[in-house]
């Protein structure tokens, strides 16, 4: 590809000439306020422009194009319908602070939705505006603090996560201005009930988990674990990265939990856009209902209004969210119904212990061989690493040149040379055996050829990048040469 | 089961390979106490047929006429190609580009975006996104009290003041976001002119850690950013400037603003070819000077070399995200808004810069035109952009519910923001706005205001 640039194609003079409106003068700005050069914008024909963009989506892995085991991140299909659906004109043309009688249609689907999820959740609450998993986790435990100063206990400021939890739950933690204490996990890859049990106390704000949890199990003492935190004065958070096991099967709201946020990117099927947008609606029980984040669709005997929670921590975007992904995720759920919602969760479980058993017979390690796999699992390559010198990240690039995103890699941080694979209900049981054979493939060329595995990929339009470079010699915009 | 492909023999196979029964064995570690059904009446699921009809009947149940509503979300035309180019699936439906060399056209489009957004703000870096204006503006207050390392030295108390024409929206958003870190954001009063009146802040000892300033700010009127800027930069304050990207295709980048311009520029992205959509998903964007660059919360990409030394993109400086640095990191931002990121970077590619100040320029002109045909005097003295608080000599709301009723949306009745503006409305006109539908606005204020 060479990077040629959009800026590398452009010529003065030239442009995309139908994009432009009828000349206007703006003559009355203060002269001292406009700009003396023109930005240099990129000067091409739509024609370039639109050659320019499919190509580069062409040098792309995408769901649309390829197997995409990512664990984690719940890389299942995108229906294109749901796209289409939140893609109505009324909808696209709708201004966000249209008045509420003139938006009926809109919060009709918004308090759906509300409602499908409160039931996903096992929760009486919800508030659709967080725009992503880290903003709802955000929400969450902006509202655990909030609760607790309602109660006259501003001192309990500590968040405790258990070893291997998600970076964004320590990250958010510290943007609420709250400390972290990591609870270890033990050899099954279930929390550590004496070390949580040492660690709650009066500083305690609350724990926040995925279940199933990042070691790609379920947490069989999830309740135990919730009356220890409780016991203590402080309060649960289920981070939904992980909802796609259970939906269906099992909630949050009846294993103790007080708050939680879903990713609709992930378990409604809305797309992840190369890397945005999400969602991130939060559920909460009634004892943390005032607290949520406004505004919230409620309906009367004659409408539908917008109301803020009393208590609420405020808004945390100007408008409604990420209205968009909330539509598609409902268009998503209206096409499951309830038998399809179920069936996801066991679907996506069988899917992946299929996975984990094709995997353990043709030789790999599962960190957990003893566990039920849930929607993912982990293996670990740490005996190959040593024996060929091959690591995860050797296997991950290789089997881009198969075909197949790579899996979740060095995640959780406790597993050495980890592969966390998760591959979804959408996938047919003949992309799972292609998954295996390239594996297998991979694993006899470790032995036999380790030097094309640590040099891979052979077959994307790039070869294996320089990180290093990039951090030490920032190049972060182009410029002219 | 609409999107799942296995048939029973799959299932049979796939079962036996396992070595259970059935698939319910593979819940056996759930104890039996959780496991639970949907609640309530079983729906049936719908076909893609049946649910689009559910939404296509709701969408136009609010199917309006033109709107003369800005205030933050902008009217604008879209050219075909950018959401026919960003729906492709390859960029619609890939993951965050951590896998470079299977990512290198989201990577290259988030450089380019990187660039193009330099080039508008006269910035030196800019990240991959963050989720709106309001939440970026969060973003960046946090990022200037991390970064104004003197006023940590010094011990300043936390405090940044917002111009008191900052988006109400985005001050009641940051306000939410930065009061869990003990940051107080104060309003300063607005003038009879519609700018801020920085004299409430002359003899403030120690002086703000930063200040914030919309341009144009939610008034649409016209800041003296150079003023605001120096006085910024005399006292040590960081300048935090909120901008709307289209306008700096005519106005100064905020790099320009008094002799040192801003240090940190965020602002929402929808005037870049994002439909207005409600609202979302739209993107917001975080730009800042290089000594800067390590506080700048979310994705970055930088170009590179390969093992060959040929030229690819990759994520970098990833030492500041909470992948990496966990509860030490600048912010837990994750995803973000890459596909919006995509369309604004094709859309800027074909407007160019001078498509994007036509663009501009025939919206400040609109409104100009709209102001005149309305006939209501003018709230504010100062120059405006493309937007205009007038005022209707009585309460706003109920107009604005009016002439809502006749399928108009007829400005944003300022009451619920400002309590002192109860009788104003902000209005806006686009390049899209026609004179015939100016007209009809004015004919309908007219009729409204006599009953």
């Amino acid at each position: 590809m060479g990077a040629q640039t959009i800026f590398d194609l452009s010529q003065p003079g030239r442009g995309a000439g139908a994009q432009r409106p009828s000349p206007a003068a703006a003559d009355d700005l203060p002269p001292e306020l406009r700009r003396d050069a023109p930005p240099r914008l990129p000067q091409v024909s739509e024609l370039q422009a639109l050659r320019h963009y499919t190509n580069l989506s062409r040098a792309n892995f995408s769901i649309d194009s390829q197997f995409y085991p990512l664990g984690s991140c719940t890389m299942k299909y995108n229906p294109r319908g749901a796209h289409r659906a939140a893609s109505e004109p009324g909808f696209l043309a709708r201004h966000p602070l249209a008045p509420a009688s003139v938006s009926q249609g809109f919060l009709a689907c918004l308090h759906d939705l509300q409602e499908l999820l409160k039931d996903a959740a096992g929760m009486p609450a919800m508030s659709l505006t967080p725009m992503a998993g880290a903003q709802g986790e955000f929400a969450g435990v902006a509202m655990i603090r909030a609760w607790h100063d309602a109660q006259g206990d501003a001192s309990r400021r500590e968040i405790l996560v258990p070893a291997g939890a998600h970076g964004t739950n320590p990250a958010t933690a510290a943007m609420c201005g709250c400390t972290v204490r990591e609870v270890a996990v033990r050899d099954h890859g279930d929390v550590d009930l004496d070390a949580l049990k040492a660690a709650v106390g009066a500083n305690t704000a609350g724990l926040m988990m995925t279940n199933p949890s990042t070691c790609g199990v379920f947490e069989r003492r999830v309740t135990d674990i919730a009356d220890i935190v409780h016991d203590a004065g402080g309060l649960l958070y289920y981070d939904g990265a992980n909802l796609n096991a259970i939906l269906g099967k099992a909630k949050p709201g009846d294993m103790g939990f007080d708050v939680l946020h879903f990713n609709l990117h992930k378990t409604f099927a809305t797309p992840h856009g190369g890397g945005g947008p999400g969602a991130g609606p939060v559920g909460a029980t009634a004892r943390l209902a005032p607290f949520l984040p406004g505004p919230i669709v409620e309906r009367t005997d004659d409408d539908y209004q917008w109301v803020e929670p009393a208590q609420s921590i405020g808004r945390l975007s100007a408008f409604m969210g990420n209205a968009g992904i909330l539509l598609r995720a409902l268009a998503y759920a209206l096409m499951l119904g309830t038998e399809g919602e179920r069936r996801v969760g066991e679907f996506a479980t069988l899917n992946a212990n299929y996975l984990a058993a094709r995997l353990k017979d043709a030789g790999f390690d599962l960190a957990w061989p003893k566990r039920r796999a849930s929607h993912e699992f982990i293996i670990t390559l740490a005996a190959l690493a040593r024996r060929h010198g091959v690591t995860a990240m050797d296997f991950a690039k290789r089997l881009l040149d198969f075909g197949v995103h790579a899996p979740t890699t060095y995640f959780p941080l406790m597993v050495p040379e980890c592969l966390l694979i998760e591959p979804t209900e959408t996938e047919c049981k003949e992309e799972l055996d292609a998954f295996v054979a390239a594996m297998e493939c991979i694993l006899a060329e470790a032995k036999s050829d380790p030097e094309t595995v640590r040099t891979a990929p052979h077959a994307m339009p790039v070869k294996r990048l320089d990180d290093v470079k990039a951090a030490r010699e920032l190049d972060l915009r182009w410029r002219p040469q | 089961m609409p999107f799942i492909p296995h048939t029973d023999a799959d299932t049979a196979a796939m079962l036996r390979a396992i070595g259970v029964a059935d698939i319910e064995a593979l819940f056996d570690e759930i104890p039996d106490r959780l496991r639970s059904a949907p609640s309530g009446t079983p729906r049936a699921g719908l076909s893609e047929m049946e649910m689009r009809r559910r939404f296509a009947e709701r969408a136009a149940q609010d199917a309006m006429g033109p709107c003369f509503v800005g205030a933050g979300c902008y009217d604008h035309h879209i050219p075909a190609a950018v959401w026919d180019l960003a729906s492709r699936g390859e960029f619609m439906t890939a993951y965050t580009p951590y896998q470079a060399e299977a990512s290198q056209g989201t990577l290259q489009v988030i450089y380019e975006f990187q660039t193009m957004l330099c080039e508008l703000t006269g910035m030196d870096a800019c990240n991959a996104s963050v989720y709106e204006g309001g939440a970026g503006l969060a973003e960046a207050v946090l990022m200037a009290v991390r970064a104004n390392r003197k006023a940590a030295r010094a011990g300043w108390p936390r405090t940044v003041p917002m111009a008191g024409a900052v988006h109400p929206l985005y001050v009641r958003a940051t306000r939410s976001i930065v009061c869990n870190q003990g940051i107080d954001v104060p309003m300063l009063p607005y003038g009879e002119d519609g700018r801020v009146d920085l004299t409430a802040l002359d003899g403030l000892a120690p002086p703000p850690v930063a200040l914030v300033v919309q341009q144009p700010n939610f008034f649409g009127v016209l800041e003296d950013v150079d003023a605001i800027a120096d006085w910024a930069a005399e006292r040590g304050t960081l300048l935090v400037a909120c901008v709307n990207p289209l306008s700096l295709a005519l106005l100064k980048p905020p790099s320009a603003w008094g002799s040192v311009g801003a240090n940190i520029v965020c602002g929402d992205g929808q005037p870049l070819g994002v439909p207005m959509a409600s609202g979302g998903p739209s993107f917001g964007f975080l730009c800042s000077r290089q000594a800067l660059v390590r506080q700048l919360p979310g994705r970055i990409v930088g170009r590179t070399e390969d093992a060959r030394g040929e030229a690819g993109f990759t994520l970098t400086l990833q030492a500041r995200e909470q992948h990496i640095r966990r509860a030490k990191a600048t912010s837990n931002i994750c995803t973000n808004q890459g596909l919006l990121v995509t369309a604004a970077t094709i859309h800027m590619s074909l407007l160019g810069a001078a498509g994007l100040r036509e663009v501009a320029a025939a919206s400040c002109a609109k409104t100009r035109e709209l102001v005149q045909a309305l006939g209501r005097p003018r709230r504010f003295s100062a120059p405006c952009f493309h937007e205009c608080v007038i005022d209707l000599g009585r309460p706003a709301t109920p107009v604005v519910e009016a002439l809502a009723r006749d399928g108009l949306l007829g400005g944003l009745a300022l009451g619920p923001y400002f309590a002192e503006l109860a009788h104003c409305v902000l209005v806006c006109a686009t390049e899209r706005r026609t004179s015939a539908e100016i007209e009809r606005f004015a004919t309908a204020l007219r009729g409204a205001l006599s009953n």
